[in-house]
């Protein structure tokens, strides 16, 4: 075991590639996935239209033509899940125990952004803030207070618990959860903003014409709203920040740390209560920040959008592997992608007799189904612990 | 004043009483080592001092200040470093980034952080062929290595080693108490924890026989191994 000469001295300081190799890994991974469930899908229902063609002869043409607008919505819905199912799978990771009250942060940075908006028409300046300024403050304000509530949530519900067993912080996080949707009830009634709060923007704009379909004799464009574009941008932006922070500083090593081992990670002289606080604060603020970008893209909020959009976020999470950061964002865009499929193209191969968009949440939550059934640690998930 | 000292300590797991009144002294510059059979209370001991367990009589003095008292986060800033039993390495985290761990406390950009890295990478130089490979794909020995380096960089006065030597080849037990050794000669003080009385007796300044979480016998390393109870019950001699 001799020390071999040639072996440069090794740094901590990790070159402009390695760090590129660290962020972007796990970007490229969930592109991957991005790309391979369009693809597959959008093969999938090609043949589909294909084997149904001889008796509906216009069938493929109706297939096509919608195609790439149903790709882009799966894409928006994807994102959506993919920044809520962080919070529960950052949470996960590090205590093992799901906080179901994520989904109420979620709408709670939908009730924040609303009000912002609230605020601005009523003093008359929505009209006049540039549209990206109006973006970017009413998801910062989002962030910062839905980061603040999910910390404070914590230290409250949570970290009283610590030593329970599994069930009760649990039945904490239910509670939670009622307790932040009847303020929120409470709050918006009481207030001028009203149980279904508009959620007024600035004009964003006309649609982008990205290109145009020819599919015989007719040209079909594929136009992307700006409000789906200010969602994918700023999805992206998020995601890759946060793999930035998770796997390149010293803070995010920290947090893998005590996901991994949580004694040991204080013995390393690592606060883990401080961590713990951190992980809600960043989820928080993912979960926070999808809630004001959904209420501008829908335009309206009300004290219980939360509950659906926080299930299938879930759902995604355990798709991908709960407590594996990657693998929420990738069973984020596999669950949004397969939704959009479903939505758009379940009516059109029945004849009609299954409304797609009322089906939706039932193809949903029978992947969850199935996943529990057939792979239980999910699509990146390690097969059991590591612990001995 | 010693430099560790444990008064009347008494720690429990729920209802069992683990350490019943351990009383010890770990002076400047020495190695101890707390030799004993399973369950005699050798680990918790250890984990009493890091501030993993609290005891709920008696204290811990670093330096003459109560520790007892404190999160393990802040003892480790004191100057106390473990390297836990059956190693705890963190799997997913490459061998550089378990050491990163070690100095989470500075700044790792700092010249300091490179010359700890650098002793430690020398102290075993197997971690370094191994950098950039998750721990927890490492052999049993280089797991205890990186422990041990992992410990190390959190700059400790007193080094807390939990069995060491469990679950390794001979020749890598040989090598790991040789470098402890080393470690204890660069300036380091050393409570070691062993099943493997003989390997613990032989480096050790002073020990300390621990049976069912009562200190039964103290002396020099020396006196230990000539003692008769000690060779029939921990070194299998007749």
């Amino acid at each position: 075991m001799a020390v071999d000469a040639t072996v440069a001295p090794t740094t901590a300081r990790r070159s402009l590639g390695e760090v590129l190799g660290v962020v972007f890994g796990p970007v490229g991974q969930l592109l991957a996935f991005i790309v391979g469930s369009a693809v597959s899908l959008a093969l999938i229902v090609v043949v589909l239209a294909f084997i149904l063609s001889p008796t509906q002869p216009d069938i493929m043409q109706r297939v096509v033509i919608i195609l790439p607008q149903v790709i882009i919505d799966g894409l928006v819905r994807g994102f959506l899940f993919a920044t809520i199912a962080l919070g529960y799978t950052m949470v996960y990771g590090v205590l093992e125990f799901i906080n179901f009250a994520h989904g109420e942060i979620f709408m709670i940075g939908g009730v924040v952004g609303a009000t912002v908006s609230f605020l601005l028409v009523s003093t008359g300046t929505l009209e006049s803030i540039p549209p990206l300024v109006f973006v970017l403050l009413v998801i910062l304000v989002a962030m910062a207070f839905c980061g603040m509530l999910a910390v404070t949530v914590e230290r409250v519900a949570y970290r009283p618990l610590r030593g329970a067993p599994r069930l009760v912080p649990l039945i904490s996080a239910i509670g939670m959860s009622l307790i932040l949707q009847d303020l929120a009830r409470l709050v918006m009634t009481s207030t001028p903003l009203g149980f279904n709060a508009r959620y007024q923007t600035p004009n964003f704009g006309q649609p982008i014409q990205l290109f145009t379909m020819q599919l015989g004799d007719r040209s079909v464009p594929v136009i992307l709203s700006p409000r789906d574009l200010i969602f994918i941008v700023a999805a992206t932006i998020m995601l890759v920040v946060l793999n930035y922070v998770v796997n390149a500083t010293k803070l995010g090593k920290a947090i893998r740390a005590t996901a991994q081992d949580m004694p040991t990670a204080s013995l390393m002289g690592i606060d883990v209560n401080r961590i713990v606080a951190l992980t809600f604060l960043i989820g928080g603020a993912l979960g926070g920040a999808a809630g004001a970008l959904f209420g501008l893209r829908i335009g309206t909020v009300n004290p219980y959008m939360g509950l659906i959009p926080g299930l299938k976020a879930f759902t995604a999470a355990v798709l991908g592997g709960i407590g594996n950061i990657t693998g929420a964002m990738v069973g984020g865009v596999v669950l949004g992608f397969l939704e959009a499929f479903v939505a758009a193209y379940l009516s059109i191969f029945t004849a009609g007799n299954f409304s797609g968009a009322a089906y939706a949440d039932v193809a949903a939550f029978s992947i969850l189904i199935l996943l529990l059934i057939f792979r239980p640690s999910g699509l990146l998930g390690e097969a059991t612990t590591q612990k001995v | 004043m010693a430099l560790l000292e444990l008064q009347n300590v008494h720690t429990y797991y729920g209802k069992i009483h683990a350490l019943k009144g351990i009383s010890m002294t770990v002076e400047k510059g020495e190695i101890v080592t707390l030799i004993g059979s399973n369950g005699a209370g050798k680990s918790t001991t250890l984990r009493t001092i890091s501030g993993l367990l609290k005891p709920r009589q008696g204290q811990v003095l670093f330096n003459g200040k109560r520790i007892d008292t404190l999160p393990p986060h802040e003892i480790v800033k004191l100057g106390i470093a473990q390297s836990p039993e059956g190693r705890r390495i963190f799997p997913r985290l490459t061998v550089l980034e378990n050491l990163e761990m070690g100095a989470f406390l500075y700044n790792t950009r700092s010249p300091e952080y490179q010359a700890d890295l650098d002793r430690v990478l020398t102290l075993f130089p197997r971690l370094r062929e191994r950098v950039s490979q998750k721990g927890g794909t490492l052999s049993g020995g280089e797991q205890q290595m990186l422990a041990i380096g992992r410990a190390l960089m959190t700059r400790p006065q007193v080094l807390l080693l939990d069995e060491p030597s469990m679950g390794l080849a001979p020749v890598l037990v040989e090598q790991i108490f040789e470098i402890i050794q080393t470690i204890n000669q660069q300036g380091t003080t050393v409570l070691l924890v062993e099943q493997n009385a003989l390997q613990a007796l032989s480096i050790a300044h002073r020990g300390y026989v621990l049976q069912s979480g009562e200190i039964v016998l103290e002396d020099t390393a020396a006196n230990l191994r000539d003692n008769e109870m000690v060779q029939k019950a921990y070194l299998g001699l007749e």
